[in-house]
């Protein structure tokens, strides 16, 4: 019984879920004009709907504090108060109103990882695409660096870099992006490989094209795809890194509020089967799919994929 | 085709130096680390005195370039010492724990890399549709939870039941198939953990070939969807997913330390982890090195097989 | 609280002239204690997870740290004394003692026909060379500040005499300490990689940082001790998979319990708790050489600005008590259990900050769990706490890697654990005394320090606790240590699991002696 319970619960909110693309795309696509109105009409609905669930986190990342019913780190009451009208989500282990908490986690978590996944590309396409194009002595180099930087486990390095250089929020978001822009390094560097051997490159390089021209022209929207899908999971991967350097003490500083240690600090209620522990985990979830149905939709669009 | 050969013996000459360098790193990294073994071992209570004593016993007391020269000159002869902490050899200590950690990657690689490579191929085939959304909601938000939740769920519903064991335990006696059946948790945590990214990256890589001129052709021929993929998209979409894949295998030898610890698995992770919070150098070099030596093989297989499925990049003028 | 007072109270003939509690009944219990299970019987494997063990660990005793070696070690070896479970002295390699009337030179007596697993006996020389190994400039023994006063130690058959700087009526109590198990010894030496020992296990593998296997000593000396016929001990660091092990049966104890879930495990069928109140506890070391930590009225603000009571609630969930800015705990001998309680009071804290010139106070706290599990969630429930006073206190969560090293000792104010002492004056002159190294606060207060050395020769059991009461008001009102709680070691076990209705709380499980203490009924 309790399986069909599971199964007519998730059709539901399938079902639910593409009520409110729908909604979502006709309303953005009476709200648009021009090349948007366009290109939104054609959006799928897991694309509306991932559209939407990142405009609300958006939305409730900005104004945190009046959409909260109590502060960032108020101690309201007991612990682990049940679900009730005071406490829509209950309490923390703290006593700390659980949906304020939740609130407050969207704009520190999402902002965090944003910057972070932001910046990690920036760099590492960068210079991904410029070692591709360039070749030689310059490839040689900044291939070995990041085979070096890489080589060494990306939770023993953290920790590293964090213990000599301190955990505020800026050598937090610093030392993730260099880790991961290694990762995106070497991403981009393979796909463009495969570009700058094509003929039109060849052809783009006769014409006497510059090398910034090159890569921003001709290299990177035929590598885009890929980094593109990339970025959806990167994205990711930055709250579960600041989840488990938060574990090892050295992640964002308390009483903020961030989902990744959520999880952490409730994770043993899930063995009694208890789900506090899943709402910070579902928040991340639903984001993580959401940004990467949007991905997906421009991945089909860029791949000119006319179906 | 000699041209990968040579490739191969300068990427391996490049390799070696790169374990040099991250010996160097390494050792840099754990001087720079406040406090040393004798502090950390002794804790609270240490005193002065006591860890003076310790020093010099040890030999910590040398200067650092004297400890790193000493340390280089017994690992080119193949001697890497003894753990400062308990006196063992490392090759002791390291042996088992290293068997252990490769057979988890590997259990997991088998479980991980069909599965993974099956459903990006099918989610490319089938874009769209409801399967393609449902297979990678599935694998996003396996992802989006931290490992040890991801644990954490599967032995509620697994092992609490009895199912599987909770604690994948091995000892010298334990048969394969035993083996196979104690890890198991353990394995299928890695799998989720893994299969997404590289499920998404073979959809996206594949995806992105469709609309190439070539591929119209084929199916302009009337090749089937399915071989069209298979024969003509799979090859040319190779190296992205290859890399992507090499950065996962070395992740299930390098990273696995959270799920060693929640299923009490005796790896090389933990190992590492509680060398570095002890400053037992010789222990964090060893594996720091076989982890970099994993790591090299593995992005030098990726680029070997990139280059191989791209004709053009063997002969780059 | 009161009845603490007279319970477990040591006389002071007791002290002096210690005589083993190994009576004509050949076994350890004090008059009425009654068993918690049917008698105690021999057999079966016992298997046990504990949260502390590293892959650095080893077998010299110079640096044992880690709660596994501690149990290991503990079933492995015999001490000169051992701390029974209502907190008493009893003898164990020892079979008695006597001090002169100073209190400074001690002389042991070995008990007869104990042999190590090995068939070798135990000696006067052995003890010698086992204390030695701790002693002298080349030490670097973790126990050397504990043996430092002792001047010289000499055996003669089966006596030893260990003389000492001045004189401690608390001495046999230090050689129960874990660093200091009797072991072989050659030439005046013992052997620091041995796994030979004289206790009621044998060590069959060990893996450090896995677990170890051990099997029951036949020739155990002991009646009415060592039940299991063997032991698995496994190192399971994580939290969660310790429950989970003791839920699905793979285990039979487990130390310590998560205390966020300790009431849904105690939910489970067939599991039960075990908490034990001790010595261990709980602070947030201030500096007292610091601004503005040197004002003893800023001292006082925030002993009055954080609520002990949602501590121990919220952080210990109830396993344990409130502290009153003193290290006795409540079962302690000379425990002031009449000394004014410190509590929340926000206006008292106001007062404090005015007498120091101060309207409002803005500080750091730093925390890390490596301090103890819950210290960051400790120190963010005092920061919203004192805020209502006036304070704000800035909690910086440290990193767990190094924080005795980079933290403890060297930031102006932060958490702190201690296990704890089996006596006041072990525990006083370890961490409060003027210029120990174990003084966090740098405190340094001249009544205090001739209160401690008189106290430790003081022979009237009347004026020794009067002079332990002072002593904690003096450290309560005027130290630089805030003691919110004393945490209970609480662990999780099948309902398989026999042990005594008073389990020790000097250390956790029963004193580390579990694996000797308990059995399968």
């Amino acid at each position: 019984m309790s399986v069909l319970f599971t199964i007519f619960w998730i059709a539901v909110a399938v079902v639910a879920a593409m009520a409110l693309g729908w909604l979502f795309r006709w309303a953005a696509v009476a709200a648009s004009r021009g090349e948007a109105r366009r290109a939104l009409k054609t959006a799928p609905l897991a694309a509306s709907f991932g559209m939407l669930v990142i405009l609300i986190y958006v939305v409730v990342a900005l104004f945190a504090p009046l959409i909260a019913p109590y502060a960032e780190r108020e101690v309201v009451g007991a612990q682990f108060l049940p679900w009730d009208a005071t406490h829509p989500l209950g309490t923390d282990n703290l006593g700390r109103d659980m949906l304020s908490r939740l609130v407050y986690g969207a704009r520190n978590t999402v902002g965090i990882a944003f910057a972070t996944t932001a910046l990690a590309f920036f760099a590492g396409s960068f210079l991904g695409l410029l070692a591709a194009a360039v070749g030689g002595w310059l490839d040689q180099v900044l291939s070995r660096l990041v085979d070096i930087l890489m080589a060494i486990p990306a939770l023993i390095f953290s920790l590293l870099l964090l213990t000599i250089f301190g955990t505020s929020i800026v050598t937090l978001v610093l030392v993730i992006a260099t880790i991961d822009a290694t990762r995106v390094f070497r991403l981009a560097r393979s796909v463009a490989q495969n570009i700058v051997v094509m003929d039109y490159i060849e052809a783009a390089r006769l014409r006497g094209e510059g090398l910034i021209r090159l890569i921003f022209r001709e290299i990177l929207p035929n590598a885009l795809a890929p980094l593109v899908a990339e970025f959806g999971l990167r994205f990711c991967f930055v709250f579960l890194a600041i989840s488990a350097l938060s574990f090892l003490g050295v992640g964002i500083q308390p009483p903020t509020a961030d989902w990744g240690s959520m999880v952490r600090e409730n994770a043993t209620l899930i063995t009694f089967g208890d789900v506090t522990p899943l709402l910070p985990a579902g928040a991340i979830a639903l984001l993580t799919v959401a940004v990467n149905f949007v991905v997906d939709w421009q991945l089909h669009r860029a791949s000119g994929l006319k179906e | 085709m000699s041209d990968i050969w040579s490739m191969i013996a300068r990427r391996l000459l490049l390799g070696l130096l790169t374990l040099f360098v991250i010996s160097l790193i390494i050792f840099g990294a754990t001087e720079l680390l406040p406090g040393d073994l004798a502090q950390n071992i002794l804790g609270q209570s240490a005193t002065p005195e006591t860890v003076a004593a310790f020093r010099r016993e040890l030999g910590l007391d040398l200067p650092a370039h004297t400890r790193y020269v000493n340390w280089l000159l017994g690992a080119l002869q193949g001697d890497f010492g003894t753990s400062l902490a308990n006196k063992r050899p490392i090759a002791d200590l390291i042996a088992t724990r290293l068997s252990n950690t490769l057979f988890l990657a590997v259990y997991a690689a088998a479980l991980s890399v069909p599965l993974s490579l099956m459903l990006g191929i099918l989610a490319a085939l089938w874009r769209n549709s409801i399967f393609d959304r449902a297979a990678n909601a599935l694998a996003l938000t396996s992802i989006s939870f931290p490992e040890f939740f991801v644990a954490y769920i599967l032995i509620f519903v697994l092992a609490q039941s009895g199912l599987f064991p909770s604690m994948a335990r091995m000892d010298p006696t334990t048969t394969f198939s035993e083996a196979l059946y104690r890890t198991f948790l353990p394995a299928l945590t890695l799998t989720l953990v893994v299969t997404a990214h590289m499920m998404r990256m073979t959809r996206a890589a594949i995806i992105n070939l469709l609309a190439s001129p070539y591929i119209e052709m084929a199916r302009l021929k009337g090749m089937s969807p399915a071989r069209v993929i298979l024969k003509h998209a799979l090859p040319n979409a190779l190296a992205p997913i290859v890399t992507v894949v090499a950065l996962n295998l070395a992740y299930l030898i390098t990273g696995v330390v959270v799920v060693e610890v929640v299923f009490v698995y005796p790896g090389l992770g933990q190992l590492m982890v509680d060398s570095v919070a002890k400053r037992d150098f010789p222990v964090v070099q060893a594996v720091a090195l076989i982890f970099a030596a994993a790591y090299v093989l593995l992005n030098l297989t990726a680029d070997v097989l990139s280059t191989l499925s791209n004709p053009r990049l063997i002969h780059r003028k | 609280m009161r009845d603490h007072l007279t319970r477990g109270g040591l006389s002071r003939r007791s002290l002096i002239k210690g005589a083993t509690a190994l009576g004509a009944a050949g076994l350890i219990l004090p008059a009425g204690v009654r068993r918690a299970a049917a008698e105690p019987k021999r057999g079966g494997i016992l298997r046990i997870a504990q949260a502390a063990g590293n892959t650095t660990d080893g077998y010299d005793p110079a640096t044992w740290d880690s709660q596994f070696v501690q149990v290991l070690h503990t079933a492995r070896c015999g001490y000169l004394t051992e701390i029974a479970a209502d907190g008493s002295l009893v003898g164990e390699v020892a079979e008695s003692w006597e001090a002169s009337a100073d209190a400074a030179t001690w002389t042991f007596k070995l008990r007869e026909g104990i042999t190590y697993h090995s068939g070798k006996s135990v000696s006067g020389d052995d003890v010698v060379a086992s204390i030695n190994h701790h002693r002298g400039p080349d030490s670097k023994s973790a126990a050397k500040p504990i043996v430092e006063p002792i001047t010289d130690i000499k055996a003669d058959g089966n006596t030893v005499t260990f003389t000492l700087s001045a004189g401690n009526a608390d001495f046999p109590f230090i050689m129960s300490d874990y660093h200091l198990p009797i072991l072989p010894s050659a030439d005046g030496k013992i052997d620091a990689t041995t796994k030979d020992g004289c206790g009621g296990y044998m060590i069959d593998s060990w893996e450090p940082g896995v677990g170890a296997k051990l099997t029951r000593n036949p020739n155990y000396w002991k009646p009415g001790r060592a039940w299991f016929d063997g032991i698995e001990m496994n190192v399971v660091l994580d939290s969660a998979a310790r429950q989970n092990a003791l839920l699905t049966g793979e285990v039979d104890v487990i130390d310590p319990v998560d205390l966020t879930t300790v009431a849904l495990l105690e939910r489970a069928p067939g599991i039960k708790i075990l908490s034990v109140a001790g010595t261990q506890h709980y602070t947030f070391a201030m500096d007292t050489r610091a601004d503005p930590y040197k004002d003893n009225n800023v001292r006082m603000a925030l002993k009055y600005a954080l609520d002990r009571q949602e501590l121990v609630d919220k952080i210990l969930q109830g396993y344990g008590t409130i502290g009153n800015d003193h290290p006795i705990g409540p079962n302690q001998r000379y425990f002031y259990a009449d000394l004014e309680q410190h509590s929340y009071d926000p206006d008292k804290a106001k007062f404090y900050l005015k007498e120091a010139g101060l309207d409002s106070l803005s500080i750091q706290l730093s925390a890390a769990d490596a301090a103890f599990t819950g210290a960051v969630d400790a120190a963010v429930l005092f920061s919203e706490k004192a805020a209502a006073a006036g304070i704000t206190l800035e909690v910086v969560r440290e990193p767990n890697d190094g924080y005795w090293d980079n933290v403890w000792l060297k930031k102006p104010f932060c958490a702190v654990y201690w296990g704890g002492r089996p006596t006041e004056d072990w525990m006083f002159s370890m961490t409060y005394a003027t210029g120990v190294p174990w003084n966090d606060t740098f405190w340094s207060n001249a009544r205090f320090d001739e209160l401690l050395l008189a106290a430790r020769s003081e022979l009237d059991e009347d004026k020794r606790r009067e002079m332990y009461h002072e002593m904690q008001s003096i450290c309560a009102n005027d130290g630089g240590t805030i003691i919110p709680m004393f945490a209970s070691y609480v662990m999780g076990m099948s309902d398989k699991i026999g042990h005594e209705d008073r389990v020790a709380g000097n250390w956790t499980l029963d004193g580390f002696r579990a694996l000797e203490r308990w059995w399968f009924v």
